[in-house]
């Protein structure tokens, strides 16, 4: 290695740099086709190779009623599992966080195995489960399955957060003559609401991204992702590659404003 | 709440119960009603029934589809490999040089979560396709001959899963980097450490929590994936997730279906197991996550 030890520290620190922007460019590169694709005039059905560059896509992006529902169930689904993810989730990290019960190291590694699952074999067990108990696919099931991998994302965030919280802040309150209640809702709820809110964001985007365990519990209705794939053969409409990108702005939007939120109030402090 | 200040070690049990329900009724049950699957014979048609006897559903299955077994492990850990090749010296940038841009750099990294799984595979089409931004010129200048292809081999399939799973390598690694005492490296070089020598044995031990973390994250989910497969590869060179996918959404073919994914089970935990004794640490596991 002798060799490695000679080469000058400026070299190799210029090797890094272009090396980590090759990288980057690697990471974004398909992010940039999606939008780019949103601007194209494609020539018959497949939007796979350039054409002209037109506006139109993006004026026409309700044309089709099947996408507009698809993305509609998507945004739905979505919202629901998010809400019901996040609360159940925030809880369950609590209880790990502060409480010192008996199967607690259990408890943490069961909460971690749907992460360590392939998608395929929950979205396939599911099935399995919901076709025996003849409960019939469609919305309702994609829920069920749609709460169940976001919980576990939703501990493992919010365990992160809350393992550094001040516990004397809520002893404080209590001295002071708060009750659980009013300690949870006035002290200790404010300083989580940044875990919170970053858990949703989270949980949100992978309901709406989800389609491995979407595909194999959605029965006939369409989500977003299940829409796109069952276009592959036919030709993917240029008006979903501009949903995808509008999805991205304003997520891109959101967590950019809660970042320059949160530096806002630490600046403040 | 009265009856909680009596009894304050109900309190975590109040919590848990919600997530718990959930995740034993929808994570738990249907594993365990897939293993039952897997003893199954019959069809949807005529019904099913749970018998020992069908434990030749394994051994049907396994010699019917080993061959997308073997193809899954192999791209698995190529696609592992690849990750940890591009992610390394990424997050090494970003938690050592990149000074003031590093969140922007993270962002980046997670950037592509925020775009469809689905579409970004669809744009390696584009980005690989035959007359493509890359292939075009390469062929136009008389670099590569006007019939290679990236399109439906092995190399564009691997490519496709490092690519949608190497977040998960980066993140991993990164924090670990970040993680490591700064007068560590100080000291060594204090020492009469040369670079290397510092970073084969400061940087590289401190970081293998977050090797570990990030080889696992990303093996897994490589191993099990079939969309890759299916937008880039060859219709010929299927994974075991199209094995997967197909019996139960197209042939219904649930008993085996149910055995294949089982199987798919054993074969990660197994690995991980395995992994974990290797690398030395149980330890790692829990630090790393």
């Amino acid at each position: 290695m002798s060799i490695l030890r000679k080469i000058p520290g400026a070299i190799g620190s210029r090797f890094l740099t272009i090396y980590a922007g090759l990288a980057l460019i690697y990471l974004l590169m398909p992010i940039f086709t999606v939008a780019l694709f949103s601007f194209n005039d494609p020539v018959g059905r497949s939007n796979y190779a350039w054409a002209s560059f037109t506006f139109d896509n993006w004026f026409t992006l309700f044309r089709d009623p099947t996408l507009v529902d698809a993305v509609g169930l998507s945004l739905r689904i979505a919202l629901i599992s998010t809400v019901i993810a996040t609360a159940i989730g925030t809880l369950m990290a609590m209880a790990i966080v502060r409480y010192d019960f008996r199967f607690r190291k259990a408890m943490d590694l069961f909460v971690f195995l749907p992460l360590a699952t392939p998608e395929i074999v929950l979205g396939a067990s599911l099935l399995t489960l919901f076709v025996t108990l003849r409960i019939p696919l469609g919305e309702i099931t994609l829920i069920l399955a749609h709460v169940m991998f976001n919980v576990s994302y939703v501990v493992v965030t919010m365990k992160a957060r809350l393992s550094g919280f001040d516990m004397r802040l809520e002893e404080a309150a209590a001295d002071l003559g708060a009750t659980p209640w009013q300690t949870f809702w006035r002290v200790t709820f404010p300083i989580i609401l940044p875990g919170i809110a970053a858990s949703a964001v989270l949980a949100f985007g992978l309901s709406l991204d989800d389609f491995v365990i979407t595909r194999f519990n959605a029965g006939q209705v369409q989500t977003f992702p299940v829409y796109i794939y069952l276009k592959v053969q036919k030709g993917i409409p240029p008006q979903v590659n501009a949903f995808a990108t509008l999805f991205f702005v304003v997520t891109v939007s959101l967590v950019a404003i809660g970042a320059l939120m949160q530096r806002r109030r630490a600046n403040l402090k | 709440m009265g009856m909680l200040r009596r009894h304050p070690a109900l309190v975590p049990l109040m919590l848990l119960a919600p997530g718990l329900l959930w995740l034993v009724s929808f994570y738990l049950a249907p594993n365990i009603q897939m293993l039952a699957s897997s003893f199954w014979s019959g069809t949807l048609e005529t019904g099913f029934s749970f018998s020992l006897n069908n434990w030749t559903n394994y051994t049907d299955a396994l010699s019917k589809y080993q061959e997308q077994y073997v193809r899954s492990i192999q791209y698995g850990f190529a696609a592992t490999l690849l990750c940890f090749i591009i992610a390394f010296p990424l997050a090494y940038f970003i938690a050592f040089k990149a000074g003031r841009a590093r969140n922007v750099l993270l962002f980046l990294v997670v950037a592509p979560f925020f775009t469809s799984y689905l579409l970004r595979t669809i744009g390696w089409r584009t980005i690989l396709g035959d007359d493509s931004i890359i292939l075009g010129p390469l062929k136009a200048i008389g670099l590569v001959d006007p019939s290679a292809r990236f399109l439906d081999t092995p190399f564009a399939v691997i490519a496709g899963i490092a690519y949608n799973f190497v977040p998960f390598m980066i993140l991993p690694i990164y924090v670990s980097l970040e993680k490591i005492d700064r007068r560590l490296l100080e000291a060594a070089q204090d020492l009469y450490a040369s670079s290397w020598g510092a970073f084969r044995r400061i940087t590289i031990p401190l970081a293998l929590p977050g090797i570990f973390a990030g080889s696992l994250l990303t093996f897994i989910p490589a191993i099990g994936d079939f969309i890759n497969a299916e937008l880039l590869g060859n219709p010929g060179a299927t994974m075991i997730g199209n094995v997967i996918q197909r019996q139960f959404l197209v042939v219904r073919d649930y008993p085996t279906a149910a055995a294949l994914s089982f199987m798919l089970m054993v074969l990660i935990l197994a690995g991980v197991t395995l992994y974990g004794r290797i690398l030395g640490t149980d330890e790692l596991t829990s630090k790393a996550i």
